[in-house]
């Protein structure tokens, strides 16, 4: 069983590296595996070469792996928190509580400091408080509604709602705030400078060391509280920590990337058919990698066309099938 | 020695300033090495004095104290080592061996990573060798008949190692050979660990023959504690689920229906077949006086009324009717 594990663990590192390199490697300009390992260790190279590599695709590429790795990692604490497998921050309307707070940031941009706005402290904040507001009101919720579909829809309104406020801020905007938040809703990788790099990669490896954290607590939950609560788990405390982790994984992501649609639902999925198990010991890892190769992929199928499609195109596609076959396999 | 004491313990339920006592002035004491069966009719607070007990209620007044500590005041994970649960909900897990959700038994024993070590490991497989799934120890749960999955939940109570066991209706959902095995095992576990194990049933035939101890709880009579037989003898049983339709029976430990009895018949014989005869009889309205004007004899083979003989209990029926209205047209 272990060794089997270590195999497996060992393949997706290699898939997950061989993606990124590709990631690298791949766009308008084709650079090859050698200059990009020159550039790598300080050899220097084409100068513009070098300049696209270090400060376009290298921050768009660890982008994607944060990305990946924080929506499926939020995805799968979801799905424990609410014992549903159909649970994920975008479904469940959180992407949308995060759009509701960048898109306040942004069109209230001229009140407030312009250092807050473009350090992007204030896309972050605003997109971690806006998701952990939903995910609070999906929480309140999920103890009267039991049904797994009943709660999807009461997430899909949520969603709905904070959708109709936008809309709402965006007629009261100027139409260089409104041309800023639709091209921000397109969802892009490339958005992340390092400057928003320095912002985005404490906020993501803090969430994520927090679900590790959480691990032995969220594997006592798959018994159903009562029982969690018999093993000792303390569930208040527990469903709060998750709600903040999820919330700061899926808004701080959300907040530079745009909503990224259904990676957070597939992607336990495909990690818990791979690894057979249940225990998060496992699942926590195993997602992370499979998540961070998932959005690696889209990213280079995002390249192919002369024009660059939007991330959130290609992840749907991908995505919305698996939850039709995730409904098909739960009927028989 | 008693593991788990109560003191003036009221249970019931408290909401905005009104408070529902179901039990109250309640002493019990819980021992261990014995198996418990807390037994009463529906509404009678079963699950509340479970639920108390479990520090999963707070108790209206009074306090249970495991090993001299009060349980409201135990933090959750020393509860969680002194107190293991089985519980009605089901458990769903995808992707979970028996294994596995066993091993999370060992959750207030293992550090915060929660890694399985060789001696975690050992007790693990020794709670599943002891409900005999030792040999489907990698099988997926969702694989398991309901009975195998009550196992593995009680493998998992006793993988948590805790003094007390306690159980919610561990046989509902379960066909016959399978709460008899589940009662069977209960009973053999608490003697062989030596730990206190209280379960609430509905099955009376098998609490009374499987439990070391009865805790009767009715509305109007608290919970009244003993041997099963002390409370047959004592006529407890009747008294706590006392009916107009039905009684409790103190000669087989089963509910007999009280039958409108207006016919007389008389019946000797056999003693194998006897029991049978007379409960087949009372559904049909008959009482049974000595000195009746029908005398059934009961043979080896079948019965006989005025040397009529007759093979089959519904013919019996029949020719009974016959002679009770012998003169209508």
């Amino acid at each position: 069983m272990k060794s089997r594990s270590f195999i497996l663990f060992l393949a997706l590192s290699l898939l997950t590296l061989s993606l990124f390199l590709a990631d690298l490697a791949w766009g308008s300009i084709h650079i090859s595996l050698r200059e990009i390992i020159s550039v790598f260790f300080g050899k220097g190279g084409d100068g513009i070469n070098s300049e696209i590599l270090l400060n376009f695709r290298l921050p768009k590429a660890i982008t994607a792996i944060l990305a990946g790795a924080s929506l499926s990692v939020a995805g799968l604490m979801m799905q424990t928190l609410f014992r549903n497998s159909l649970a994920d921050p975008y479904i469940l309307g959180v992407s949308s509580g995060a759009s509701l707070g960048v898109a306040l940031v942004m069109m209230a941009a001229s009140v407030l400091p312009v250092a807050f706005v473009s350090s992007g402290w204030a896309l972050i904040v605003a997109a971690i408080i806006g998701a952990s507001v939903v995910l609070v009101l999906v929480v309140g919720v999920s103890f009267k509604v039991n049904n797994a579909v009943s709660l999807l829809i009461v997430g899909l309104m949520f969603g709905t709602i904070a959708g109709s406020i936008v809309s709402v801020l965006q007629n009261f905007s100027n139409p260089d705030a409104i041309k800023l938040f639709v091209m921000w809703t397109f969802g892009s990788l490339s958005a992340v400078t390092w400057t928003y790099m320095q912002v985005l990669l404490p906020v993501s490896m803090l969430g994520l060391g927090m679900a590790f954290f959480l691990q032995k607590r969220l594997d006592g939950l798959l018994l159903g509280e009562n029982y969690a609560r018999g093993l000792g788990v303390s569930i208040i405390q527990t469903r709060l920590l998750i709600v903040i982790a999820t919330g700061i994984l899926a808004g701080g992501i959300t907040a530079f990337t745009g909503p990224i649609a259904f990676v957070g639902v597939a992607i336990p999925h495909i990690a818990r058919g791979i690894f057979r198990t249940s225990s998060h010991k496992i699942l926590m890892p195993a997602t992370v990698l499979c998540g961070a190769s998932l959005i690696l992929f889209c990213d280079i199928i995002s390249q192919i066309p002369a024009y660059t499609l939007p991330i959130n195109t290609i992840s749907a596609l991908f995505g919305a099938p698996i939850i039709i076959w995730i409904i098909l396999k739960k009927r028989s | 020695m008693s593991i788990l004491t109560t003191k003036n313990l009221s249970i019931g339920y408290s909401k905005k300033g009104r408070t529902d006592v179901i039990q109250s002035q309640l002493n019990l004491e819980l021992r261990a090495g014995e198996l418990v069966c807390l037994i009463g009719p529906n509404g009678s607070g079963k699950s509340t004095l479970l639920r108390t007990l479990t520090g999963l209620q707070k108790p209206l007044s009074g306090n249970a104290l495991i090993d001299g500590k009060d349980i409201l005041k135990l933090k959750q994970l020393e509860k969680a080592l002194l107190i293991s649960l089985v519980l009605t909900e089901r458990v769903d897990i995808e992707n979970a061996t028996v294994y596995n959700l066993v091993s999370l038994g060992r959750h207030p024993h293992s550090d915060w990573w929660g890694s399985i070590t060789e001696p975690e490991d050992s007790i693990i497989r020794e709670a599943i060798e002891m409900v005999h799934l030792g040999h489907k120890m990698h099988q997926n749960i969702n694989e398991l008949s309901d009975g195998e999955r009550q196992r593995v939940m009680i493998a998992k109570a006793l993988a948590q190692d805790t003094p007390i066991i306690m159980l919610d209706e561990p046989t509902a959902h379960l066909d016959l050979p399978n709460r008899v095995e589940i009662m069977l095992l209960l009973h053999k576990l608490a003697h062989k660990t030596d730990k206190a194990i209280l379960l609430s049933t509905h099955e009376l035939d098998l609490a009374l023959q499987a439990a070391d101890r009865i805790w009767l709880i009715s509305s109007d009579r608290g919970v009244e504690c003993g041997v099963p037989e002390d409370l047959v003898f004592n006529g407890s049983f009747n008294s706590a689920f006392e009916s107009k339709s039905y009684y409790f029976n103190a000669a087989n430990g089963n509910f007999s229906m009280n039958y409108p009895m207006t016919k007389k018949v008389w019946v000797t014989g056999d003693k194998t077949r006897m029991y049978w005869t007379l409960r087949a009889l009372a559904r049909a309205g008959y009482m049974v006086v000595q000195d009746a004007d029908i005398q059934i004899l009961v043979t080896a083979s079948g019965w006989k009324i005025d040397d009529n003989e007759i093979e089959t209990v519904e013919d019996l029926l029949t020719e009974l009717e016959s002679l009770h209205q012998p003169f209508e047209p």
